[in-house]
């Protein structure tokens, strides 16, 4: 079988745990553990593909970019609504993260399920394909990419959320690390109340954060709704790379660098029984459960190891209240 | 001479101190029956008014009581939540985040089968307490992996238990496929033997039973055992408990194999009850839900009784009004989710108290 397809076939699952993995980074790195990210990705992936219906089925004639345009609004507002339910809840209400994180992913999924199970229904429509969407989503932006040998097909043969994923883990990672912005961000989730002393603004912060978390983990359903899948949704399929998502973040070790990487890693584990010869249809089920395995071990020697740099933010999942200082 | 001063807030928040039962009655039935409402806006909305205002709440009742076998589920859904939540309390107690209720009742209900599957021929009271006690050891292993390394290393248990689900899950879904009916099937055929006698005329009476007196005995354990007065005291301060003499990691080891045995429980009355067989969705995400249901029961098990069935209600009901409407179950979980918002926020009412500054509302 062609190596440098079944490549970038792992590339391709690995881009929804990449946006995930990288939404959930920047929440944990605020010190929410945001449970409500897998809820956020199926629900921000279904609004893009609404929004694209909407739009395909409103015009004789779609244009594909307008399509992509619309469905990316959509996606963000429903990814940033459902953040600011949960900035809400934790942060001015100081509920509790992993109550209030689990309740969003409740609803999430049952909200993304329930307009994308059965879409045509509730819009009234016949026709629940966005051709031209997708076809824009999918367009690769290196159009000589099969010219460029295995690198290309891995690499380049994907469409625009490749090159936004990847961009984004980086600006990440570079804003987290380098600069003032990103030292007062991990401030606020190692130590809140030092971080309050020295003036940073910490439900500002956390907001933020968790806003834009959300939003790129949204992106991650996104890509799965609308290139991955078509814009066609199925309720069983999104399964459970949500929670991989979460996984990746430990993983990685809180890095959005490394988390690049690790996704292609896990996206290559997803499809491991294409590459992996002898496995059968139940040993391929055990080869499922690596990534699991893997982060728990990962979890376990990060604990054992005690290095600094490579332990969850110190305040993770701990409400801030000055006034209990 | 004109004095700057900090703009002062309009709002400013404290913690209460105390709070009247009748209040927090109050705010707790208040943020009930906005919830109710809520839902039924939200029914109202999604099923695009295909449906009146107050038929909503009556095809909600219709479809959890309306007739004498759509009770019987109820209870049976209310139980199978309240098992887990009852589960999760003294984990919870001892601020110990055990998201793996649904693993651990998994591997329970894994273990009944795989018991099932290789001795069938024991006879049937005797193969029901084997199952019974693999599924018990085989939750409490599933807890006590993440309990041991948060005890040892501080390992974050949160991350830990949620990984645990689905390394469970993939195990019960290759079992399946060693299991299924025929290739490629997906599902295995139900087992003929290690069920649960029938009470009250159906399969899962001794379930409802079982679980109601499990219940009870986890609310007398947390509120007069020693060990359930240890549980308290790790959870508020790890500290303190080393100072009086407590051994905060035995504690939170056997804490966390009673949890996941409890889990494991539930997933061996899922088999021999309900099920009579295993597949890697039978526990159906309860065991997040559960901690939802006990979080919003103040961990309270005889309390968790009334929060379990209200999920359940909501969920039943609007599957119901789902189902008319000819859209899908997922309507549930959406309506479940705005409840469990709205209830969630009530708490903050009950612990806090928004003050009004009154300078700033003079206008000075």
């Amino acid at each position: 079988m062609d190596f440098a397809y079944i490549l970038s076939r792992a590339v391709a699952q690995g881009l929804p745990l990449l946006f995930g993995s990288n939404g959930e980074i920047l929440n944990e790195k605020s010190g929410n553990l945001n449970l409500g990210i897998p809820g956020i990705m199926i629900s921000g992936g279904v609004a893009g593909i609404v929004g694209a219906l909407v739009y395909e089925n409103s015009t004789p004639n779609p244009n594909g970019f307008v399509g992509l345009l619309v469905s990316m609004i959509c996606s963000v507002s429903c990814s940033l609504l459902l953040s600011l339910i949960y900035c809400f809840l934790t942060v001015t209400l100081r509920a509790n993260q992993n109550v209030t994180g689990l309740a969003l992913t409740i609803f999430g999924s049952g909200l993304g399920n329930f307009y994308g199970g059965s879409i045509s229904t509730i819009l009234g429509i016949t026709n629940n394909s966005i051709p031209a969407t997708a076809a824009a989503y999918k367009m690769p932006l290196v159009p000589f990419y099969d010219k460029l040998g295995a690198i290309g097909t891995i690499f380049f043969s994907h469409g625009c959320m490749f090159y936004i994923a990847i961009a984004i883990a980086l600006i990440s990672w570079y804003v987290l690390k380098k600069t003032r912005t990103g030292l007062s961000l991990r401030a606020v989730g190692e130590n809140p109340a030092t971080a309050d002393a020295a003036g940073i603004n910490v439900t500002r912060y956390k907001y933020v954060a968790t806003c834009l978390g959300g939003v790129i983990a949204g992106f991650g359903g996104l890509y799965y709704a609308v290139d991955y899948s078509n814009g066609l949704w199925d309720t069983q399929s999104f399964g459970d790379r949500g929670w991989l998502a979460v996984a990746l973040v430990i993983f990685v070790v809180w890095k959005p660098n490394l988390a690049v990487l690790g996704a292609f890693l896990f996206g290559g584990l997803y499809i491991a029984e294409i590459f992996v010869p002898g496995l059968t249809s139940a040993t391929k089920e055990i080869f499922k459960m690596l990534p699991y395995i893997v982060t728990i071990i990962i979890l376990i020697t990060t604990s054992l190891m005690k290095k600094k740099e490579n332990q969850p933010p110190a305040s993770l999942g701990l409400p801030y209240f000055r006034e209990e200082r | 001479m004109k004095v700057k001063t900090a703009k002062e807030p309009m709002i400013r928040i404290a913690k209460r101190t105390e709070l009247s039962t009748g209040l927090s009655m109050g705010i707790r039935v208040g943020s009930i029956v906005i919830a109710l409402l809520a839902c039924g806006l939200v029914l109202l909305l999604i099923t695009n008014g295909k449906i009146s205002f107050g038929d909503i709440y009556s095809q909600m009742l219709e479809g959890a009581f309306g007739t004498a076998r759509r009770i019987k589920i109820t209870v049976r859904d209310t139980c199978a939540l309240l098992c887990l939540a009852v589960a999760l309390a003294p984990a919870f107690k001892m601020r110990f985040w055990n998201i793996g209720a649904e693993g651990q009742a998994l591997v329970g209900a894994l273990a009944s089968c795989i018991v099932v599957k290789l001795c069938p021929d024991l006879p049937v009271a005797l193969l029901l307490l084997v199952m019974f006690i693999a599924s018990v050891v085989a939750g409490a292993l599933w807890g006590v992996i993440p309990g041991y390394f948060k005890a040892k290393i501080k390992a974050n248990e949160t991350l830990f238990t949620l990984m645990m689900n689905y390394v469970a899950i993939q195990l019960v879904k290759f079992f399946v496929v060693l299991w299924e009916k025929q290739k490629g099937a997906g599902v295995m055929s139900t087992l003929t033997t290690g069920k649960l006698p029938q009470l009250f005329g159906v399969d899962y009476g001794w379930s409802i039973v079982i679980i109601l007196v499990i219940t009870v005995l986890s609310y007398v354990y947390m509120k007069y055992s020693k060990q359930g007065y240890e549980i308290a005291v790790v959870g508020e301060s790890e500290n303190t408990a080393r100072y009086i003499g407590i051994n905060v990691n035995k504690v939170i080891v056997r804490t966390m194999a009673i949890s996941g045995a409890l889990c494991g429980l539930a997933g061996f009355l899922l088999v021999s009850g309900t099920h009579h067989l295993v597949k890697s969705d039978i526990v159906g995400g309860n065991g997040f839900t559960a901690i939802i249901v006990a979080w919003l029961a103040k961990l309270n098990p005889l309390t968790m009784i009334l929060t379990s069935f209200f999920v359940s209600f909501l969920d039943i009901g609007t599957a119901k009004i789902a189902s008319s409407c000819n859209l899908n179950d997922f309507a549930s979980d959406v309506v479940v989710g705005v409840a469990l918002f709205i209830i969630l926020a009530s708490e903050f009412f009950i612990n806090y108290r928004v003050i009004f500054n009154k300078r700033a509302k003079e206008g000075k």
